[in-house]
């Protein structure tokens, strides 16, 4: 993050972090392209491809149709062959119409042709639940992509991660999904006007704390950091720490912080059961069970679908009043 | 368009042919006696494809192949000690004993992979024909699919993009009767694969695909149009696979009649061009049985080659899982 310190930050909402972080991508590489989507002729139905189309033109920004297999494969094959593609994938929840390519194609072809190909290919998505879209464009589907081996699993919570994030995927020569989050586009944060990366598989420790650590990330973090707040009232001093990669995950900084403080909860928003915090809690316990003074908590959505009316969605996203009342139950307070 | 093949070329054709034959035929053999681990897709009976269209194309050319695609990677140049080796699992494989006969390939060769998945090849073949017309650099992509696979949505997806992008790409349907074994008439309500052409906005094409010369002049002018930007053409070649959807009689699965199969090797690929070749003196009887002695003499040694090769370290297990700079 040194190279950040180069330029003076601006406030920018997260969606401009991710425009900026792309059409730097796209100035630095030549052999880079967008496609996906609605990524050129609308910008993007976030609006994270604005202005993209006509600074670079057709060539480079490329609308394809609503083929999310084709988008993917178009993407593992111009990779394998010499581009750096940004595949656009609009939803999250559109991962079931291309998990073939993903799973079986873009994940293992490195692998299974012995090291003799290199797939630089970033694929963007948007997931989350809080804007009444329902269950198939509301999901956090993270832990899929975490289990599969070849991949590598961003998920930025601030602008200034985003553009990193996004900077970091597409300088990377391995497929990189960058997982946004759609209630966050207009979160304000600061962001350096000059590319820098946020490196991949390096933790933030976010919130220093001393005597109880917060493993979150995606949208979570910031519901973690007022749930941190509001713990304070009863003498706990919450460390709060961001992944912000998943795949390979930090595994180092969470230790560090769970054998200081001995205490630890992990929150997402994706199901809770089987959800990637079920693999940070057993790391936890396997390398720091000597140090823990409590069973380590999870806080994740229900075992159920995304709901679509506002009388039930609020109650199924996890928020800073269910974290801090889930962290003073564990914590017996 | 494309100007019938000359001598040399057809000489050439010859060759791939044979070392296709005579490769499967042997690790059919070696699989069905347990020396080749896990489970071999056969090319016989559907040589002429891959000779008739991989003569037109250069190493920078890339094709995707399918599961049964030793012979797709023999006719595009690949090596019988890699490809055994592979096939062997062994270090010296062209996928370091990683993929095995399913994910055989040679990045260097334009051979981007067979692929266990059927219909995942179709959209590869379209990212590297769209890399192509991003570079500019004159190459055509190939991709091969069965007409099982003709069914799958992404080969629909990817053909459509093939269309819609106009890119330098030939979709070749090898439609050798069979999705695994459920016949055509039960898999789909067609009997040309290339009928759907239209729906993609590309010319579709049918050929009979036991006769290279055939598919040599369709797939020239296929891969003509492609390279000088008038898009993609989706070729159809009639065919017939002669042995089981897997090994050779692997399964023992009553699923077609021998007088099917024996019908089909009346027009066996290698027998008809032979004989064509012979009766327009381009290749004598002698000159051919020599291309046959020569290819067996090739295999015996790359069986050595494989035999003599180690096992993977297994420390190697982890290796290429990802890229590190």
């Amino acid at each position: 993050m040194a190279e950040a310190q180069t330029t003076e930050a601006r406030t920018l909402p997260y969606v401009a972090a991710i425009t900026e972080g792309i059409r730097q991508v796209l100035l630095e590489q030549e052999n880079a392209f967008v496609a996906g989507e609605d990524v050129a002729g609308a910008g993007g139905v976030y609006g994270s491809f604005k202005g993209l189309l006509a600074e670079f033109g057709e060539r480079r920004v490329i609308d394809t149709p609503i083929s999310e297999a084709g988008i993917i494969g178009l993407g593992v094959g111009a990779a394998a062959t010499g581009c750096r593609p940004i595949i656009d994938l609009m939803f999250m929840d559109f991962l079931g119409e291309c998990m073939d390519e993903v799973a079986n194609q873009m994940a293992k072809m490195r692998f299974m042709f012995g090291g003799a190909a290199q797939l630089p290919i970033t694929v963007l998505t948007m997931a989350g639940a809080g804007l009444n879209l329902a269950a198939q464009h509301s999901q956090s589907l993270e832990a899929w992509l975490c289990h599969l081996p070849g991949l590598k699993v961003m998920m930025p919570a601030t602008p200034y991660d985003a553009k990193g994030s996004i900077i970091a995927a597409a300088r990377d020569s391995n497929p990189v999904f960058v997982i946004l989050n759609k209630m966050s586009l207009g979160l304000p944060g600061e962001v350096p006007e000059d590319p820098y990366e946020v490196p991949i598989g390096v933790a933030n420790i976010v919130r220093p704390g001393t005597n109880f650590t917060i493993v979150a990330f995606g949208r979570m973090l910031h519901e973690a950091l007022t749930a941190a707040e509001d713990l304070k009232a009863d003498g706990i001093d919450t460390e709060v720490i961001d992944p912000i990669t998943l795949q390979p995950f930090d595994t180092d900084t969470v230790i560090d912080s769970v054998k200081k403080t001995h205490r630890a909860m992990i929150v997402h928003e994706a199901v809770r059961f089987a959800g990637f915090g079920a693999e940070i809690a057993a790391q936890i316990q396997e390398l720091a069970f000597d140090y823990l003074d409590a069973p380590v908590a999870r806080v994740g959505a229900p075992f159920s679908p995304v709901p679509f009316s506002p009388g039930l969605e609020p109650h199924y996203v996890p928020n800073a009043k269910t974290i801090a009342a889930e962290a003073r139950r564990t914590l017996g307070l | 368009m494309t100007s019938q093949p000359n001598d040399d070329t057809l000489r050439d054709m010859h060759r791939r042919m044979v070392r296709i034959r005579h490769f499967e035929e042997t690790a059919g053999k070696m699989m069905e006696d347990g020396k080749i681990p896990g489970a071999l897709h056969l090319y016989v009976g559907q040589e002429a494809i891959a000779a008739g269209i991989m003569v037109h194309l250069a190493d920078t050319d890339q094709i995707t192949s399918t599961h049964r695609g030793h012979g797709h990677l023999i006719a595009k140049g690949g090596d019988f000690n890699r490809m055994y080796a592979e096939l062997f699992g062994k270090a010296t494989g062209y996928c370091k004993g990683k993929g095995g006969s399913m994910h055989i390939c040679d990045m260097d060769l334009g051979m981007l992979g067979a692929n266990g998945i059927v219909g995942a090849g179709p959209p590869i073949a379209v990212g590297a024909a769209f890399a192509n017309k991003f570079k500019d650099n004159g190459a055509v992509a190939v991709t091969f699919f069965g007409d099982g696979a003709s069914n799958e949505g992404s080969v629909h997806e990817a053909a459509n993009m093939a269309g819609l992008f106009k890119l330098p790409i030939v979709m070749v349907c090898e439609n050798n009767g069979y999705g695994e074994y459920t016949a055509q008439k039960n898999h789909q309500a067609i009997v040309d694969v290339a009928d759907r052409a239209a729906g993609y906005g590309m010319p579709g094409v049918v050929v009979d695909g036991m006769d290279v010369v055939a598919v040599y002049e369709a797939a020239g002018e296929a891969i003509d149009r492609a390279r000088s930007g008038g898009g993609p053409t989706l070729l159809e070649c009639k065919t017939y696979r002669y042995y089981d959807h897997v090994g050779v009689r692997g399964m023992g699965l009553s699923y077609r009649t021998d007088e099917e199969v024996m019908e089909w090797k009346k027009r066996d690929p290698i027998d008809l061009f032979e004989a064509r070749l012979s009766e327009q003196d381009i290749m004598s009887k002698d000159d051919m049985a020599a291309v046959h002695e020569t290819v067996k003499g090739e295999l015996d040694v790359a069986i050595q080659f494989a035999n003599d090769s180690p096992m993977p370290d297994p420390s190697t297990l982890l290796d290429d899982v990802y890229y590190v700079a």
